[in-house]
């Protein structure tokens, strides 16, 4: 029936001539899965499912080389990280501490510096130029940077404390300066990345309540306080999203910084760095896994606390 | 209103205190790179110094620098331009027919700890003799890249008024026909926009080819660490390797600069 006199509507609604091909036909029909299937199925293939090996393997007591046979220990893995008081919880709070001080500096410091560029100026491209550069920067390549400049010896960091008179700190050496170091250094790296975020939703922002409220005659703080902040919210609550899960997942300048295990003392072995180590250091596969569930519970967690709060917000 | 001038001043000074801080230590460290590791170590040096390209010639002439460059491209290459492929058209339908919960699972990835692949990724891999190759360090980046240019590309095609797609239906045109020759290219902005900034990430990643490259595939961010012994650190070599692996993305940022905000700030205002 190729040549058809009156032309009909085909299955694939508007626009299917009557001479178009089957095979064609066919496609135009399904084209919703036919254009999503292979991203879906690339992300079964790649994600899901060694996702659900990984909370296979939580459960067994894999170790040793991945040829290795293991056996179905059940939640054992789960019993042991949970009472491991040595490594996983000091581990957990690391994460915890890293990832609130590193956002409370970036939000509070963002949205200073936000404002600040809200309005436009002379010479704000080039501000924004720099605003960017830290934010392309390989983080394995900052980190290293960051390394130089922070050595007890030889940095930068060090010098100028010298000229203001206060004496040489340890830095990424200390035990315990070197977990602030490296939210220092996050908070460097990522601020930019607040500042846009917060940026694109100042400019989204209409006019009005701002001019309403300055006619009734509020203050700068007030404003930003009662009309600014309130409705852009929501803007930051996606800025910490973003930022949070980026900062509960960070590894390269931890790993650049201070290596394996996070430190010879674990200074700054936060949850992922303490899974890379027990998966590629120790080959604990099951024992590793359990932490990267237990991690990844975490993650969905404060992601799904966070975003309810969103909802919140904009109300 | 124009502001006062007391807040003109400060807003002056707090945004040169905020540029430098940002800035500073990137030409430290590019300084540092033109420095023999005399001067590096010499604090009266700091800014006065006679620079050297030795450093360099070390980095690209003995450590196989040329080569590591030449894999950072590819691998950040071939992943940005499989995952446009697969993901410009799964972005297309996700918008178009609203499929929130297959939205949803791509998007996981951009959650999921990288970690928690890498095991089966590796057992599975190495079973297959493809550790230490190309085909898995691709792979592995279009983890990063996919979810990306999905996230960013939905937010474009969401954006992209459905009627000119219809208009060209009434016109004869199939479904795939208007997609092809009416979105894709009014969607070269938004494709922009995810290529860069995908290439940029897997440029920048670290953690899949630190497991899954070998001593051939080595991509610069793991090679950066052949500068960094168990006794001591070559400061100058270690610097000129952070500059070549850095200094490429920041002058692409530069000149694409609209596309890299737009990329990162994706979806963030919209409900």
């Amino acid at each position: 029936m190729a040549t058809v006199t009156t032309p009909r509507r085909a299955p694939g609604g508007a626009g299917v001539m009557p001479d178009t091909p089957g095979w064609a036909r066919w496609a135009n029909d399904h084209r919703k899965w036919l254009f999503a299937a292979p991203a879906m199925a690339f992300v079964a293939a790649l994600i899901v499912i060694p996702l659900g090996w990984t909370a296979w393997l939580s459960l067994t007591d894999a170790e040793g080389s991945v040829r290795a046979e293991s056996e179905f220990v059940g939640f054992q893995n789960y019993l042991d990280v949970l009472s491991d008081t040595d490594r996983f919880w000091p581990a957990v709070g690391r994460t915890a501490g890293f990832t609130l001080v590193a956002l409370l500096f970036e939000v509070v410091l963002g949205m200073a510096i936000a404002l600040l560029l809200w309005r436009p100026f002379k010479g704000q491209k080039w501000v924004r130029v720099a605003i960017l550069m830290p934010l392309v920067a390989t983080p394995v390549a900052v980190g290293m940077m960051w390394r130089l400049i922070f050595d007890p010896n030889i940095g930068l960091a060090n010098q100028v404390l010298g000229w203001v008179g206060i004496g040489p700190q340890p830095w990424l050496a200390g035990q315990h300066s070197a977990l602030p170091t490296t939210i220092f250094i996050d908070v460097w790296q990522w601020t930019p990345m607040v500042v846009l975020i917060l940026l694109a939703g100042l400019s989204s922002l209409s006019e009005e309540p701002q001019e309403a409220a300055r006619i009734d005659g509020a203050s700068t703080w007030q404003r930003f306080r009662h009309v600014t902040l309130p409705l852009l919210m929501p803007t930051v609550i996606v800025a910490i999203l973003l930022r949070g899960i980026d900062a509960l997942k960070t590894f390269d300048i931890l790993y650049a910084t201070k290596g394996r295990g996070g430190g010879s003392f674990h200074e700054v072995e936060t949850l992922n760095v303490y899974a890379y180590g027990l998966s590629f250091d120790y080959n604990e596969y099951g024992v590793s896994s359990t932490v990267l569930i237990l991690f990844f519970l975490i993650i969905i967690g404060s992601m799904w606390a966070l975003t309810a709060r969103r909802k919140e917000a904009k109300r | 209103m124009k502001a006062s001038p007391a807040y003109r001043v400060f807003r002056v000074v707090a945004l040169v205190v905020v540029v430098l801080s940002l800035v500073t230590p990137l030409l430290w460290m590019i300084a540092a790179s033109f420095k023999t590791n005399v001067d590096i170590y010499d604090t009266g040096k700091a800014l006065v110094f006679s620079p050297t390209l030795d450093n360099y010639a070390t980095v690209l002439k003995q450590s196989h620098y040329v080569q590591f460059i030449g894999n950072s491209l590819w691998v950040a290459f071939a992943a940005t331009v499989l995952s446009l492929l697969l993901g410009v058209p799964a972005a297309y339908s996700m918008s178009r027919f609203n499929m929130k919960k297959s939205a949803l699972v791509v998007l996981m990835a951009r959650v999921i700890p990288g970690v928690s692949l890498l095991v089966p990724w590796y057992y599975v891999f190495s079973n297959l003799q493809l550790v230490g190759g190309f085909t898995v360090l691709i792979l592995s980046h279009m983890f990063v890249s996919l979810p990306l240019i999905v996230y960013i590309m939905m937010g474009f095609f969401d954006g992209l008024p459905e009627e000119l797609e219809e208009a060209a239906l009434v016109d004869g045109l199939t479904h795939i026909g208007a997609f092809r020759r009416i979105t894709l290219p009014l969607s070269v902005p938004g494709i922009a926009t995810a290529g860069i900034l995908s290439f940029i990430f897997s440029w920048n990643n670290f953690m899949f080819a630190l497991v899954l490259s070998g001593a051939d595939t080595k991509t610069l961010p793991v090679a950066i660490f052949d500068f960094v012994g168990y006794a001591s650190i070559d400061w100058g070599g270690l610097m000129a390797a952070a500059t070549v692996v850095t200094l490429p993305i920041m002058v692409i940022a530069l000149f694409v600069q609209k596309y890299v905000v737009s990329g990162l700030t994706a979806g963030a205002t919209k409900g």
